[in-house]
């Protein structure tokens, strides 16, 4: 196992943040470098690398027909789910997945349905029968902090390069025979996840490994617009530690501008 | 040995292996690791360790545990694949330690566990001896003591030719004989073979042949790995 | 048993040596498997062994021909402990024996309690050493149960203020430098206090957040470069440029 975070570090980090300063230069909201490939893995039905600093992820769309719902008959199904790889991280185990592998999955589900961006009503295939079922999987590579952004926008890259693929005569995926068919996306609507970290009095954003380490707790946002109007479509407070009045106003002022920043540097690949 | 006017589906010779891409260093948490791809068959692998290895009554105190883990990723196939390891990716897992570990030299880490993680991002055949390739060159990067690097490649028949490195299209070849998936690994540098593994139907009096025809698709897996492992060093 | 201080002494120089810098010295990136050098002559050192004529490498790293012996050094992978090195680590947990100290290796690393320098009753031990806190201390046991640390040394004990991080441990000699002039060289560019592992976990303490931010980017420099030839006037440079 990798070292855990030494109170010296973290009282060191603490101080650190507080003169607005960080180990690789960036200020406290500032985002690390956004690399990103898609279609990655040719038999994925849209599929997305990518790399914020050193932190890695890739992420897969694969289709499936199965049942709609018995609430939502006239919609297809999303499912996203993460397996925290070892591969990607020493402090990453086998077996039954805990809370970080469970709530990673889980917020970046919740930003992309209540963003709207997948129409689901398109996703039927015969209605109250057959319907698409989505499944987002999500692979870390390598953590060195900020996989939830990370995956949101690896989830986010996937869909828009996405297909459908054909059903042969008996209604089966022929998953051999090439489609052109698009994804439906709403247009209009695309979700993207702001983690902020809180350490002593500050908030930061996309931490390093070491940075999240040394943090309290996590806020993250799911956070979309639609025309001009910035939507909040998600959000979680992980830790045990109370944010200020103060604080979430200064979440909320930060929100916009760091929006339209990310979607600055995702804009040549959506 | 094999006719020179027999030509594969994808048009390769029957001696020729699929493009190769080798990289090292890719995951910098890891103490080592590798990218191996035959052509579309991509397999990523990263090495921890020696490292403590818990529970403890599962340390052996005159060496170091090889564990291996294999898998596919949910979309590297085109059905989707349930994440988490079936049976067919524990076999793998294990036959992978059994071909890596007699090149390493476990006895210098008694109690301790080497962790060797593979996956498999894009799946079109000969994702083991990919992975096995993979981890090869990562268990060199993370500097483990080995006295040679492992390489390997599926052999195969279709109908009654030998090929060299099959595509999912050759596996699922059906006429004749139908297609013949032999898994082989060697020792580099000498005639030393580490994994075996056979689905189909081959004459004993074949196999001979088939260890000819892997022996010299090994050089070439053997200089890419070779060549990756260098490049990783900038001057 | 633990060895005389001299045996001790030559097991640490050899570790910690760093390569030397002379002209004389090839170095070659080698692969396991690969033979190195041909001949009677040359001798197989640390990482290499001997077949038939050839030395050959046994593990991947640079091969240092140089003279007679050859050798090949390690250039990434995981701390392996050995006796006399010194380590940087965090206090894991408390015992009644002594405080477990988690190094960042294959072993755990325990501090027997007679190593604090002054009287410790059993129910205050975290008032000396508690969890979380960072402590810089040498090997003097490595055996199967665990590694047992000690603070006889120069500079060792608890560390207080600045903060750790971590290099491939491989890349350590050559922050030290020969005879600790890389080190010398940051701490004096910086007025930093410097600590360095062999675990790879290095600690720095400065007068002011820049210049800590300063001599940690120096040392990160320092573990990237593979080749060593002249990285002291490199360094130099480096630091006219990083003011």
């Amino acid at each position: 196992m990798a070292m855990e975070i030494t109170n010296l570090s973290k009282d060191n980090l603490k101080k650190m943040f507080k003169e607005g300063k960080r180990f690789d230069g960036r200020s406290l909201l500032d985002f690390r470098e956004i690399e990103i490939s898609s279609n990655v893995s040719n038999k994925a039905e849209g599929s997305a690398r990518v790399k914020l600093g050193k932190t890695e992820v890739v992420v897969g769309i694969k289709l499936g027909v199965g049942e709609p719902y018995p609430d939502s008959p006239d919609k297809g199904n999303l499912t996203v789910s993460a397996d925290l790889l070892p591969l990607a991280s020493p402090r990453f185990e086998l077996g039954p997945p805990d809370f970080p592998a469970i709530e990673l999955p889980r917020l970046v589900d919740r930003l992309i349905r209540h963003s709207d961006i997948i129409d689901l009503g398109k996703l039927v295939i015969k209605e109250g029968e057959k319907v698409w079922t989505v499944y987002i999987d999500v692979y870390p590579i390598n953590d060195d902090g900020g996989l939830i952004d990370a995956s949101a926008i690896g989830a986010l890259v996937a869909l828009r390069g996405a297909i459908i693929p054909e059903l042969d005569e008996n209604g089966k995926v022929d998953y051999d025979k090439k489609s052109k068919k698009k994804f439906p996306l709403n247009e209009d609507s695309i979700p993207i996840s702001l983690s902020f970290f809180k350490l002593g009095d500050s908030i930061i954003l996309d931490p390093t490994r070491e940075e999240e380490e040394a943090c309290d707790a996590r806020i993250t946002y799911g956070i979309s617009k639609v025309g001009k109007e910035y939507m909040i479509n998600s959000c979680q407070k992980n830790g045990e530690i109370i944010l200020t009045t103060e604080e979430i106003n200064h979440m909320m002022k930060a929100i916009p501008e760091k929006y339209d920043s990310i979607m600055g540097k995702l804009k040549k690949y959506i | 040995m094999t006719k020179s006017s027999f030509k594969r589906i994808d048009g390769r010779k029957s001696n020729e292996l699929r493009p190769i891409t080798a990289k090292v260093g890719i995951i910098p948490n890891a103490d080592g690791s590798a990218l191996f791809a035959f052509g579309n068959t991509i397999a990523i692998a990263a090495v921890y360790g020696p490292r403590q290895l818990h529970p403890q009554h599962k340390q052996n105190p005159t060496k170091a545990f090889l564990r291996c883990n294999y898998d596919l990723m949910s979309f590297s196939v085109s059905e989707r694949k349930k994440p988490g390891p079936n049976r067919r990716a524990q076999e793998i897992s294990k036959v992978t330690e059994w071909a890596l570990a007699p090149v390493l030299d476990l006895d210098s880490f008694p109690g301790t566990v080497i962790d060797v993680q593979i996956y498999i991002l894009q799946a079109d055949a000969g994702t083991r001896t990919a992975g096995i390739n993979a981890a090869s060159m990562a268990l060199a990067h993370a500097g483990i003591p080995m006295k040679d690097l492992v390489c390997s490649v599926a052999a195969g028949k279709q109908d009654k030719e030998l090929i060299v490195d099959l595509t999912k299209e050759e596996e699922d070849f059906k006429e004749g004989e139908g297609a013949t998936d032999f898994a082989i690994a060697k020792v580099a540098n000498s005639d030393e073979y580490t994994l075996l593994q056979l689905d189909g139907k081959i004459q004993p009096n074949i196999v001979s042949d088939v260890l000819e025809l892997v022996n010299g698709a090994c050089k070439e897996i053997y200089e890419a790995q070779k060549k990756a492992l260098k490049e990783v060093v900038k001057k | 048993m633990k060895k005389s201080i001299k045996e001790e002494q030559e097991e640490n120089s050899e570790f910690n040596r760093e390569p030397s810098d002379s002209e004389s010295v090839k170095r070659v990136v080698v692969v396991p498997g690969e033979t190195i050098v041909s001949g009677e002559d040359y001798l197989p050192g640390e990482g290499t062994r001997r077949i038939n004529e050839d030395v050959v490498a046994s593990r991947y790293g640079l091969a240092e021909i140089a003279g007679r012996v050859i050798k090949v050094i390690s250039l990434f992978g995981a701390f392996i402990p050995r006796r006399g090195n010194v380590v940087i680590g965090r206090v894991s947990d408390i015992t009644f024996r002594g405080w477990n100290v988690d190094i960042d290796s294959a072993s755990a690393g325990f501090l027997p309690i007679e190593e604090s320098p002054r009287f410790i009753n059993k129910d205050e031990m975290d008032q000396f050493l508690a969890i979380g806190e960072v402590v810089a201390a040498k090997i003097w046991n490595v055996n199967a149960r665990g590694i047992d640390l000690s603070f006889k040394g120069k500079g060792l004990g608890k560390l207080e203020g600045g903060f750790i991080f971590r290099v491939i441990p491989s890349r350590v000699p050559r922050i030290i430098g020969r005879e600790g002039s890389m080190v010398n060289l940051i701490k004096d560019k910086t007025g930093c206090n410097v600590t360095i592992g062999q675990n790879g976990w290095i600690w720095i303490r400065g007068s002011s957040i820049s210049e800590e931010i300063r001599a940690r980017k120096a040392i990160e420099y320092v573990a990237e470069q593979v080749f060593i030839d002249g990285l002291t006037e490199k360094m130099e440079e480096w630091f006219d440029k990083n003011k």
